[in-house]
């Protein structure tokens, strides 16, 4: 679900919907999403001063709440 | 996806009028996309080509909110209703349902969040941009009317015991209400101090 929420919020972000990817890597108690979007597109999704990146996160934590696990969001 | 459809008529011109009055819209709600010029032939007659027309209507700036915010809290495994009204320069949505507390987050920061993306997606390659609001149970209203009285109450406090006051660390809309309702007040003044998230208001005596 974490997952597909980062797809979501990413595609809806960027001009390149179709280069957008997630990965998931499970820890113990953690959960690491690695998102990946096109070259151009970074920029769209960290904004200036990381202002973007850092709502992404808020959300993304928010929901996380409810499944009760500590979840990282990695942009590569 | 957004709707389309295509028709024919003599020109262009009778082509864009049969979509639209089949549409029921105006012309500024539809994007026109000329897939045949027409031409009128030889006497009229010989060779004649009608011109053919895509109209497609444009997604609304409230349709993309909603939009968005429905695939985000259905990820999210939220249930919400969402309200949206528009007019010339805003779109204003009001989320209804039992999630609320999580939608809201602390101090409001999930539901800034969620308005700062969908601002962004919303204004995404449009011209003309709109400015996205959205509350919660009216949230922001009785938020705002706790920080006019927290504001004040402080205010008396400074000016009774002579002594500075530093608020908890508040988003900048938190911190504007904060200053526009003590800026004319003639005993105190207010200002920010520290970096985001953890910017707070202090309100200090006025020196004379």
């Amino acid at each position: 679900m974490m997952k597909e929420l980062l797809e979501t919020i990413a595609k809806a972000l960027v001009d390149n919907p179709e280069s957008v990817s997630v990965n998931e890597v499970e820890g113990e108690q953690s959960l690491i999403l690695e998102l990946k979007v096109a070259k151009e597109d970074m920029g769209k999704v960290i904004g200036k001063q990381g202002r973007i990146a850092k709502a992404i996160r808020t959300v993304i934590k928010a929901a996380a709440v409810k499944e009760n696990k500590r979840v990282v969001v990695e942009i590569l | 996806m957004a709707y389309s459809i295509e028709r024919t008529g003599k020109t262009v011109q009778e082509a864009v009028s049969v979509a639209l009055a089949e549409l029921d819209v105006d012309e500024d709600k539809v994007e026109i996309e000329v897939l045949e010029e027409g031409s009128k032939g030889i006497f009229g007659i010989l060779g004649s080509k009608s011109a053919r027309v895509r109209v497609t209507l444009k997604e609304s700036y409230s349709d993309a909110a909603v939009k968005f915010l429905k695939d985000v809290f259905e990820k999210m495994d939220v249930n919400a209703e969402i309200e949206a009204f528009e007019d010339d320069d805003s779109v204003m949505l009001n989320i209804v349902g039992e999630d609320s507390g999580i939608i809201i987050g602390r101090r409001g920061e999930t539901l800034d969040s969620l308005q700062y993306l969908t601002n962004l997606v919303v204004n995404k390659g449009k011209e003309i941009h709109k400015k996205v609001s959205i509350d919660i149970e009216n949230y922001r209203q009785k938020r705002e009317e706790t920080l006019v009285k927290l504001a004040r109450k402080l205010a008396e406090r400074v000016i009774k015991y002579k002594r500075n006051i530093t608020l908890e660390p508040m988003s900048p809309y938190e911190r504007k209400i904060i200053h526009s309702t003590l800026q004319d007040n003639k005993h105190v003044e207010t200002f920010s101090i520290g970096e985001e998230p953890n910017r707070k208001v202090v309100i200090a005596l006025k020196h004379r």
